[in-house]
Parts: C-alpha cells; structure tokens; sequence
C-alpha cells in the first residue's frame, strides 16, 4: 500500500494535529435533517450561443437554485440566461460504454468531406 | 482486474486525459482528491473572515466596494470547490462536518489576525499571490472538475492580486504613519505567505505518487523559490522592504536566496496554536449553527410550495 504524505496548499494530511482537541463528532452534521437537493447550472454566455454546464449548487427549489447560480456563476457578465436541473434529473452514458459507443466512428472516415478528393477545377464545393 | 483498470487510468493520465468522476480511479487517487479538494474549499471559506473584519472600517466608498467583492469572490470560489470535491461521493455536510470537528484543515496563513487596513493589501498582494502561483498549475491538474473550477478561479484571483498591490502602493506613497503602516503589514504577512507553500519538499517523501498521478506538478520549494523571486523584486515599487535580512539575489543560481524559515511556527499554527485559530474555527461553527433554522425554513417552504402546486413543482420560467 502506498502511503501519501504529500502536503498541498491548504492541506496538512489527517494527523492528529487538529485544531480542535475535542472530538465531537456528531453524527447528524446539518441538525437540519438533511441536505438540499444539488442543482446542475448551466449558463448562456452571450445570445446565439448554447447554454453550457457551468457547474453545480445546492437549492430548495427551482427559483433558489437560479438566485443561486447569477450569485456564483455569473459575478463577470459570464451570461444572459440560466437554465438549472436538478442532478438527480440528468441520465448519462456510462464511461464503461465509451469504447463500444463512440469508437465505431472512428473508421468512418467517409462521413467527413476531406475523404473525398475532386479535381481543382472544381469550384464552390 | 484491478491491475488493468489502473493500467488505464494511469494510461489516460500520461497522455493528459482528464479523469472524470465516473471513471475508474484508484481508491486513494479519490481520496488524496477530497481531501486535497475540500481542504482547499475550506480555506476560500475561512478565508473570508480575516477580511471581512475590515469591510465595515474600509477607509472609502471604493475600497469598501473592492472588499466587499473580492470577499464574495472567495464564497464562490469555495462554492466552485466544493462541487468539485461532491463529484467524488463526498457530501456537503460530510466537508463541512470535516471542518468543524477540526479533521480538514484550511490553509493555515488564516489563522493570523488582520491588525490593521494595511493587511487587507498584504494579504492581497502576498496571500493571493502565494495561492495564485499554486493554483495557475491546478487548472491542468488531472482531475476535470477540479480543473475546471480552478481555470474559474484563477481568472477572478488575479483581480485580488491587484487590488491588495495597488492598496500597498497608495499607502507607501501617503504620510510617513501610512508608510510605516504598510511596512509593518509586510513584516508580519511575509514569513507566513512563503510557508503557505508547505513544508520543504525533502519533508516530504512521497511526492512521486502526486507528480505521477498529476495531481500537482510543481513542488513546493519550486513555487515557493518562483514567489520570493517575483515579490523580491515587486517590492522595489512600493519602496518597502522583506523582513529578511539574507534575501539577496545569486548571480550563480539565478534567484533569491533566503533566510531559514521557521518551520516550528508552521507546525504549531498548523496544529491549533496559532493566533486565530480557535476564533475562525468558532466563527464557522457558530455561523452554521446560526444558519440553521434559514436551512430548515427554507426546506419547509419549498416543500409546502410543491404540495400546493405540485404540478409546476416550484419551477419558474419554461425554457
């Protein structure tokens, strides 16, 4: 087993050196009864463009979660609009897939317009 | 089975392809990533209380604006950091449980006290640029996520960097008090900024797994050597001076050399003694536990809202 012991920024390793001597670890860490539900954020840059993920939040709702997200994601004019989702919502390919979904169009050269070599006195094409 | 799923990854890692979080990643690759991720996000969060002591007695309109901003940055840039830790199977509550039990620590430079107006630019100036250098790498780290959120944080850090130098410069060009204001903020931040670095690297023996996995690519006496050669010369301008009577430049090896850093302070801040450390940990806990009927209100009215509507289930907008 490899035993990491490489210090970061802002990262001390779990010694025993906590601040806090006491070890009072509760076991219901919010006392709220859980935790809101997480929200993925995504964000149109300018009007034209796609909206594209820009990160996550945690909300009650979905009104919260848009409040939310012109705070943390938007502080630069980094968009014009916001869609949010919740996270439990969104359905993902599985990585393990990757090689038999998307290898195939690999080989399919012909789908590209540069497979295909026309004379020079073709023009506009 | 075990031994070619890391082939890959390791593979992936060598060819500088992001690890994304449902990959396959060695145990304590994702462990050394919360640990390392949520560390880092508590420390934008602490981070927000040295200077949030000085917002209600900035000196101006326009500095109190600055603050108030730079202030919101470092929420968002916790925020930005703690979803990427969350990608990992870690909750919220879990990091957040981690630091208020005292078993994730934050980056120690915080656990110093903001004296006087003239901090608010030396931690700008020193402590923003110290976490710049560290984090500029990080926006190639080979996790996605964590990537991801740094190249978002280094572009709102360099603003910090700024406002804290340009804050400096205006005092060193004031009334002697105002000087000597300035040159004390610097002799107290100094020796703290160069050991947010960490340790020495020869105390540190297992940088190899780190470098390989590239998770960090720089050690920490590389950009520790970069920091002191770039303030050495910074300095000039406001006409200050480092508290280090060996920081001179060597024509041979090309940078600064200096004097011996204490590393026995390191340690006891590190460990709970340093000059603030009871009170940030005490202002987190009690801001958590101040907050938590908000969170309880706020589930209850979003659930009440659903139950009467449940059809639009609190969404606003269609798209």
């Amino acid at each position: 087993m490899i035993l990491l012991r490489k210090f970061y920024y802002g990262d001390y390793g779990e010694s025993k050196l906590g601040s806090s001597s006491d070890n009072e670890t509760s076991s219901s860490p919010s006392g709220a009864g859980g935790e809101w539900p997480l929200w993925e954020v995504f964000i149109r840059s300018k009007q034209g463009l796609d909206h594209k993920h820009a990160g996550s939040l945690h909300a009650v709702d979905a009104a919260m979660a848009i409040e939310n997200a012109r705070d943390v994601y938007t502080r630069r004019m980094e968009g014009v609009s916001i869609w949010v989702v919740e996270s439990k919502h969104i359905h993902a390919s599985n990585p393990d897939d990757a090689g038999a979904l998307y290898d195939p169009a690999n080989d399919k050269a012909y789908r590209h317009p540069t497979f295909y070599n026309l004379p020079d006195a073709v023009k506009h094409m | 089975m075990e031994t070619n799923q890391e082939t890959i990854f390791q593979d992936k890692v060598d060819h500088e392809i992001k690890i994304e979080p449902k990959d396959w990643m060695p145990e304590k690759y994702r462990q050394t990533l919360i640990r390392q991720i949520s560390q880092h996000a508590h420390s934008e969060i602490v981070g927000m209380l040295p200077e949030g002591n000085w917002i209600t007695r900035a000196p101006s309109l326009r500095r109190k604006a600055i603050l108030i901003a730079k202030v919101q940055d470092e929420a968002g840039h916790g925020l930005y950091l703690y979803s990427a830790a969350e990608t990992l199977g870690i909750s919220r509550d879990e990091m957040y449980d981690q630091l208020h039990t005292g078993k994730a620590k934050y980056s120690s430079i915080f656990n110093y006290p903001t004296l006087t107006w003239a901090d608010i630019g030396a931690i700008g100036w020193l402590v923003d640029g110290a976490a710049i250098l560290n984090q500029i790498p990080l926006c190639r780290t080979s996790f996605g996520p964590y990537a991801r959120a740094m190249v978002r944080v280094c572009k709102e850090e360099s603003f910090h960097q700024r406002q804290g130098f340009e804050l400096l410069l205006t005092l060193s060009q004031g009334t002697d008090a105002q000087k000597q204001m300035c040159q004390d903020a610097i002799n107290r931040w100094w020796w703290p900024s160069i050991m947010m670095f960490g340790p020495n690297d020869d105390a540190s023996p297992h940088t190899a797994q780190s470098m390989k996995w590239k998770i960090k690519r720089f050690t920490n006496d590389e950009l520790r050597q970069k920091f002191i050669d770039m303030i050495a010369e910074q300095v000039k301008v406001l006409n200050m001076r480092l508290p280090d009577a060996d920081l001179k430049w060597n024509e041979e090896r090309k940078h600064y050399d200096f004097g011996k850093i204490n590393w026995e302070e390191f340690w006891q801040v590190v460990g709970g003694n340093g000059p603030c450390n009871k009170q940030r940990l005490d202002a987190r806990k009690k801001a958590w536990a101040d907050g938590a009927w908000v969170r309880e209100a706020a589930t209850a009215y979003a659930e009440k809202k659903a139950s009467l509507n449940p059809s639009k289930g609190g969404t606003s907008e269609t798209v």
